[in-house]
């Protein structure tokens, strides 16, 4: 499995073609208390750069955007139960959806985990 | 959420900083959203004592003799006014629309306003252009101290302030400064607002700090615990285009003003009371987790009814909550309407404001 990183703070874990794909601690401090998460259904189509999944923190809604293409094979069920897990465990058990890559090269433009945390720390 | 250039820094900036304070602009000046969290704020002020600064408000006085000359702009009794008591008011243009919500408070010496931060610059030049001679006391910063616990904090520091009872108010000393206090607030809770002169107020905060009920709170909880409350926003539920009586705010009409009138907008808001208004500010309880935001479109049976004006999540229900402005037919209490949220229609409820009961302690026989 290789972890990968977005400028838009959202980190994808891949294995085989199947990546999961959640918000970075970066992100979920940034928005505050999580309350709500939207997350698209199993079969939706992503594509890479367009909308993927809401986050509805106290203060207000915020899009996700899929970091790569392909179909969703399942959303995380536990969000509608606990949308505060985005909050307390973001990069774990706070995942949003995983899907299967349409195009494995689109992981190439992405950062590993390395250059994410460097980056941050000039944010 | 990046912060503007522009923002000015408060008093108490450099003690927000120090406290983990995450800034933003808001009204032109640098402030807080939150500390440890907004819903954590939230229900710390709802069972013991929250400290907002709210330096970013305009205080200003008038001559106590313009008591009556302040009365052609707004609909509230002034000359009526007794001493050490607060009215909320609002500042009206000529077709009753609302230009900012006030409190005005008559003290033994002068009339002291509060306004909002955002217009507070449009409201002085309007009250000037209409003769009044207003002294803008941008050299004291203010400061909200909200929550149960906000008596027994504030009392040990500041003996007899425990006496007040809400919205009355009266000159406090602490240490060498001169306080003035008010038993007031905007979070539903029972609390205070604090007078203090700018270059005492980062000893008082940190005095108040010191205090086991007492943590800091930012605007994020302070617009949650409003919204609660019932409490409209200006800017955001109010706006010169809308009138106190589709405000739902036709109490801060006084009954004399009512016979007299003589109050800008006053033929037109006076038909409304009597006839009703065709919309109404109404609270709406929102089916599900999805809260409905400012901006989105209200229905019934698939026409559009309203506008939701504010909303959220409420910490205290853990349920999202709104304000919208209505359609006079689907303003009751029950009537059930729909809010648009992303291409959804989120079931929603018309329900009696405050969404959270108020915990005020009213003077004997004081109604409002």
């Amino acid at each position: 499995m290789t972890l990968y990183f977005t400028k838009e703070h959202e980190w994808l874990n891949v294995e085989g073609d199947i990546a999961t794909v959640g918000i970075t601690d970066y992100a979920q401090n940034a928005l505050g208390d999580v309350v709500f998460a939207e997350v698209p259904a199993a079969g939706t189509a992503l594509t890479k750069g367009k909308e993927a999944a809401v986050v509805e923190s106290v203060k207000a809604a915020s899009d996700v955007y899929s970091p790569v293409s392909g179909t969703v094979t399942e959303s995380n069920a536990a969000l509608d139960a606990d949308p505060a897990l985005v909050n307390t465990a973001p990069e774990t058990d706070g995942w949003f959806f995983k899907l299967t890559l349409s195009d494995a090269s689109e992981l190439d433009g992405l950062m590993d985990e390395a250059a994410y945390k460097a980056w941050v720390a000039t944010l | 959420m990046a912060e503007s250039e522009t923002a000015l820094p408060l008093p108490l900036d450099v003690l927000h900083r120090r406290l983990g304070g995450r800034m933003v602009a808001f009204a032109g000046y640098s402030m807080p959203i939150q500390f440890e969290g907004i819903i954590a704020e939230h229900l710390w002020t709802r069972t013991h004592a929250g400290l907002f600064d709210v330096s970013h408000m305009g205080q200003v006085l008038l001559p106590l003799s313009q008591d009556v000359a302040l009365e052609a702009l707004l609909p509230g009794d002034i000359a009526g006014l007794g001493v050490g008591t607060l009215r909320y008011s609002l500042l009206l243009n000529d077709s009753g629309g609302i230009l900012d919500d006030l409190m005005v408070t008559r003290r033994q010496d002068d009339l002291y306003l509060v306004v909002n931060g955002a217009v507070k610059a449009a409201d002085i030049a309007h009250m000037r252009a209409h003769g009044l001679d207003v002294t803008y006391r941008d050299d004291w910063a203010l400061l909200a101290l909200q929550g149960p616990e906000a008596v027994t904090a504030l009392e040990r520091l500041v003996p007899g302030v425990a006496d007040l009872r809400f919205m009355r108010a009266a000159g406090f000393g602490w240490q060498s400064h001169d306080l003035w206090v008010s038993r007031s607030g905007y979070t539903g809770e029972d609390g205070y607002e604090i007078s203090v002169p700018a270059a005492a107020v980062e000893a008082l905060a940190e005095a108040l700090l010191a205090q086991p009920e007492v943590k800091p709170i930012g605007l994020g909880a302070r617009d949650s615990l409003r919204l609660e409350a019932g409490l409209p926003l200006y800017g955001h539920d109010l706006d010169p285009g809308i009138n106190p009586v589709e405000a739902g705010l036709a109490f801060a009409i006084s009954k004399r003003r009512k016979i007299e009138r003589g109050f800008p907008g006053a033929d037109i808001i006076m038909d409304q009371l009597l006839n009703g208004a065709a919309r109404r500010r109404v609270g709406l309880a929102v089916e599900g987790k999805l809260p409905a935001r400012e901006g989105a479109a209200v229905f019934a049976g698939g026409q559009p009814v309203g506008t939701v004006t504010s909303g959220g999540f409420s910490p205290s229900l853990g349920a999202p909550i709104a304000m919208a402005y209505v359609d006079a037919a689907h303003v009751a209490d029950g009537s059930n309407v729909e809010i648009e949220v992303r291409g959804k229609r989120l079931m929603a409820t018309v329900v009696p404001m405050p969404f959270k009961q108020k915990n005020y302690v009213r003077a004997e026989g004081a109604t409002k």
